[in-house]
């Protein structure tokens, strides 16, 4: 050991090296590095990766469609409806006897593609507006900032409410009003890194070299704040997750017989009392599963992608 | 000799909100208030001065980076309009600039060899990409950056061979004026002295003209055909490097000479005294500039702003000369 | 005796990569109202030898070896004899002077409460005091300026602030690290004309810590050339000046430009400064020095214990007698 690290500090060995090191580590190349030494995160990622194939593939495994009637079960849903492997209900039936495997799998689906769509297109929307504001500054700037800020005034779930009895309820409305809710998510800190980066000297040399507004951001500064949206993107998710789950929760989301995680909980929430604990046990680990990786991972990205904040 | 450059009554404000009502004017910070130079081709302008006097707004602003309030810039006799678009692309061919952060003046998301070939497209949006790679390797070969290091990223190299990596970015395009902005402050005194060679060989090699700023009158001293002098935006003298140094005719030349330490043991230096603070750039003085911090002021010096007048070889903004 | 006393001062810190040699081996020694200067590059270790003097290096960082100060070694010091050292015996002055000011309080009561705190003195002698330093170090109209906050002085008035605050209880050595870097040089003469004024009167011994080989010509009895973490050279500033040894001092010397010789060729030192995290079994100059032989590059060159003071295999008098 100790001979080898002789010979890792002479002369002879680190020329040896720079030769064959031509190309070096890139940033994202040393951020993968950095990534895969944080075990939670890791972890984290397979869980993660677990619940997405659920959402997509968990539908070949059940043995009852999400809208089919168990009739053998009910009325006996605390007796009989329990999880069980031999009646093919693996995580039981719902109050109204249908299958939760099957339910759960739908409502997967629905929170995570809300939660992943909304999310991307909501950052898109932030960023670009942040992006604009950063670089071009003075009224544009305030304009955009006041816009956000009178959005975030608000309240939410009295815009949901209002535009769900305009629009009516469905998906894909819950996305859009998810995106406008969100639109300014990342703005501000999208904002700031274009503010900081504008003024660095190498974007001035760009300047200098004749590239366009949109050529610099592009080349210059949108590479240099990746990091920084990743992170913040990791972070969007779990939040547009809760949101969601929180409105249809409270029964102003997702509407029978679609379903989601929030109302899959609120449901079971309900019928806890009768005994049936399951209802809520299933759709609340796997909701809770997905928040903790993503938090996970989102901590991960910071250590691999923000180094110098540790 | 012809002129290539030529500044004339440059001025630089900026605007600075101030809290107050919205549409309660913003305060007007004078960061350079009137320059006036020529620059000959293949000479050297140092541009010397304390922190705070404009000496990098100055040439920020000839680069096209900071906004004339006033006053022109000609390359070739010709009026540069930084609006115009096409106007700015021919700058990258005349104009190029290095920075006083050598590290941070390279993208840290591109290798070196990229940071190198990027200008071309915009100088020569001919070249084929293979003629961009050898010039490329040429010039990085020039500065002094091995080959093997071309794929490296910027964070892996000392500041000294950032710095190269700079020059190298500012000269491949074959610019025709080099603007150095305090390019060797950040770095250490033998490596100043490095980077101060190669700049001074590689102009004569490629006929460049030079304006070099910087707060050290030793380098700058060294560097410059011409030296100019700037206190608070404003030009206080300028001459030949020699003249500046050997016999400076203003009272503000007088003392930064004056304080300059010396590196011989047997030389005391008894520098000037400047008393009083500087101005604020947001309420320059009526008068003179200096004239708040002058050992020789007088009552007119309060009232009158001095023009800039021919003493000798000396052009020097002063009522009082010496 | 000497006033202070390093001998084989090693300093590292760990890394997550491994550990870095920021000093090695270093010794010198500080005589009372002695004026040294401590000079070297970015990296050459100059400013953590002052901070483990206090053992004020970072978390990460060790120093081994000794630091006598009268009859003790500062290096395994009690925190509590240290805190008695750091405001009675050795004040240090840092580059950027708003890192010792407190922004939020008023100049008076930053400078009286040391007094107040370790002197013991009441608050009317702590005013008096105050106003008496504030006084030579010319901060003018100290009175009325007593109520300002530290943003409300110019950065040249900051640092004499700065060093009001290490002159306050009359120490015997101050610590002066990079003091005026960070300041024009027409304020950088006036501090160092100060620094120099208030040695003279109080006999305080100064360790001024620079880069500026300029500065410590017109300031230094003694100047020790640091490259790579260890001494290269030390001597009387003036026969260093005059008589350079080794040849990173030479080189040094001539990297400056002459002010009154304008067409003289800067002679750069070619290369970079040594990696710390290697520790070196060359001297460590050798891959830069024009005069290095074969034994330059297989020794480690011991500092001289007799003048001239060098660690150097081949210095300069041996080649052009």
């Amino acid at each position: 050991m100790n001979s080898f690290r002789t010979k890792m500090r002479s002369k002879a060995f680190s020329e040896e090296l720079a030769e064959e090191i031509i190309q070096s580590n890139s940033f994202w190349q040393d951020a993968r590095i950095r990534f895969f030494q944080n075990k939670m995160a890791v972890l984290s990622c397979f869980i993660l990766l677990s619940i997405v194939l659920f959402a997509i593939f968990g539908g070949y495994f059940a043995q009852w469609s999400n809208e089919e009637i168990d009739w053998s079960v009910l009325g006996k849903v605390k007796t009989e409806g329990m999880p069980s492997i031999a009646s093919g209900h693996y995580f039981g039936v719902d109050e109204l006897g249908r299958d939760l495997y099957a339910r759960v799998v739908q409502g997967s689906r629905v929170s995570l593609s809300v939660g992943v769509i909304a999310s991307i297109f909501a950052l898109i929307s932030g960023a670009t507006w942040g992006a604009i504001a950063g670089y071009y500054g003075k009224r544009l700037d305030a304009v955009i900032l006041g816009a956000s800020q009178i959005t975030t005034a608000i309240p939410y779930i009295i815009f949901f409410v209002v535009w769900q009895a305009f629009f009516g309820r469905s998906t894909s409305q819950l996305i859009i009003v998810m995106i406008l809710v969100n639109w300014s998510a990342g703005l501000f800190i999208v904002r700031g890194q274009v503010m900081m980066l504008k003024e660095k000297e190498f974007v001035d040399a760009a300047r200098l070299m004749g590239l366009s507004d949109f050529q610099i951001i592009r080349k210059h500064i949108l590479p240099n704040m990746l990091g920084i949206v990743v992170i913040y993107a990791s972070l969007t998710i779990p939040e547009v997750i809760m949101f969601e789950s929180i409105v249809s929760f409270l029964g102003v989301g997702i509407q029978e017989p679609a379903t989601s995680w929030g109302k899959l909980i609120a449901e079971g929430a309900r019928t806890m009392q009768f005994g049936t604990l399951w209802q809520f046990a299933f759709p609340a680990a796997i909701f809770a599963l997905t928040q903790i990786s993503l938090y996970y991972i989102g901590d991960g990205l910071r250590d691999a992608l923000d180094p110098k904040d540790r | 000799m012809s002129t290539l450059l030529s500044v004339r009554d440059l001025h630089v404000t900026f605007d600075i909100s101030q809290g107050g009502w919205p549409w309660t004017p913003p305060k007007k910070l004078r960061a350079v208030n009137g320059i006036s130079f020529d620059l000959q081709a293949g000479q050297t302008l140092g541009v010397v001065g304390e922190s705070g006097c404009g000496k990098s707004t100055l040439i920020r602003a000839i680069a096209g980076l900071a906004p004339l309030s006033d006053g022109t810039v000609s390359v070739n006799g010709q009026d540069i309009n930084y609006a115009d678009k096409a106007q700015k692309k021919k700058l990258v061919q005349s104009l190029q600039m290095i920075f006083q952060d050598p590290i941070a003046s390279l993208n840290p998301r591109m290798t070196v060899l990229e940071i190198v070939q990027e200008p071309l497209q915009f100088a020569f949006p001919d070249m084929t990409p293979d003629e961009r790679r050898k010039k490329a390797f040429a010039m990085l070969d020039r500065v002094g950056i091995s080959q093997r290091n071309f794929g490296r990223y910027p964070h892996e190299f000392s500041g000294g061979q950032c710095q190269r990596i700079g020059i190298a970015r500012a000269l491949i395009s074959e610019p025709k004026i080099l603007l150095c902005d305090e390019p060797v402050s950040a770095l250490d005194v033998s490596i100043q002295a490095q980077v101060v060679n190669l700049l001074m060989e590689l102009q004569a090699e490629m006929g460049l003209s030079m304006i070099f700023v910087a707060h050290d009158l030793g380098i700058v001293h060294h560097i410059s055909d011409d030296i100019l002098v700037m206190y608070l935006g404003g030009m206080m003298e300028t001459s030949g490097a020699r003249n500046i140094v050997s016999g400076p005719k203003h009272p503000y030349t007088q003392a930064l000479l004056s304080a300059i330490p010396v590196p011989d043991p047997h030389k005391k230096i008894t520098p000037q005294t400047l008393d009083g603070d500087l101005p604020s750039p947001t309420a320059l003085p009526t008068g003179c500039l200096f004239a708040t911090r002058c050992p020789k002021a007088q009552a007119i010096c309060q009232t009158d702003r001095p023009q800039l007048g021919t003493i000798g070889a000396h052009d020097v903004a002063c009522h009082f000369p010496s | 005796m000497s006033l202070l006393s390093i001998k084989d001062l090693n300093i590292s810190f760990t890394l997550t990569e491994g550990s870095v040699h920021a000093v090695n081996n270093v010794s010198f020694d500080i005589e009372a109202g002695q004026k040294l200067a401590l000079v070297g590059e970015s990296g050459s270790g100059k400013s953590q030898i002052a901070f483990s003097i206090l053992q004020l290096l970072a978390k990460n960082g060790t120093a081994t070896g000794e630091v006598m100060f009268e009859g003790e070694n500062l290096l395994t010091a009690s925190q509590r004899h240290l805190n008695k050292i750091r405001s009675n015996d050795i004040s240090i002055i840092f580059q950027d002077p708003m890192s010792s000011l407190n922004p939020y309080m008023r100049i008076e009561r930053q400078l009286s409460e040391v007094l107040e705190l370790h002197q013991g003195l009441n608050s009317r002698d702590a005013r008096k005091r105050v106003l008496e330093v504030l006084d030579a170090v010319r901060i003018p109209d100290a009175k009325n300026r007593l109520r300002q906050y530290p943003h409300e002085f110019s950065g040249g008035m900051r640092q004499r602030l700065v060093i009001a605050m290490a002159l306050l209880c009359k120490p015997k050595l101050i610590l002066a690290d990079e003091p005026t870097t960070a300041l024009d040089v027409t304020v950088q003469a006036q501090i160092m004309a100060l620094l120099d004024e208030i040695q003279r009167d109080s006999g305080t011994a100064i360790m001024l810590i620079t880069h500026d080989l300029g500065v410590v010509a017109g300031f230094c009895d003694e100047t020790v050339v640091l490259y790579g973490g260890r001494v290269m050279e030390r001597a009387k500033t003036t026969d260093l000046f005059d008589r350079p040894t080794h040849p990173y001092t030479k080189g040094l010397l001539h990297a400056i430009p002459n002010i009154e010789d304008k067409d003289a060729t800067l002679s750069a030192i070619p290369g970079s400064p040594p990696n710390a995290s290697q520790f070196p079994t060359q001297c460590p100059f050798a891959p830069r020095c024009e005069l290095a032989i074969d034994a330059c590059h297989s020794q480690l060159p011991e500092l001289t214990t007799t003048a001239p003071h060098r660690a150097c295999i081949r210095p300069i008098e041996d080649v052009t007698p």
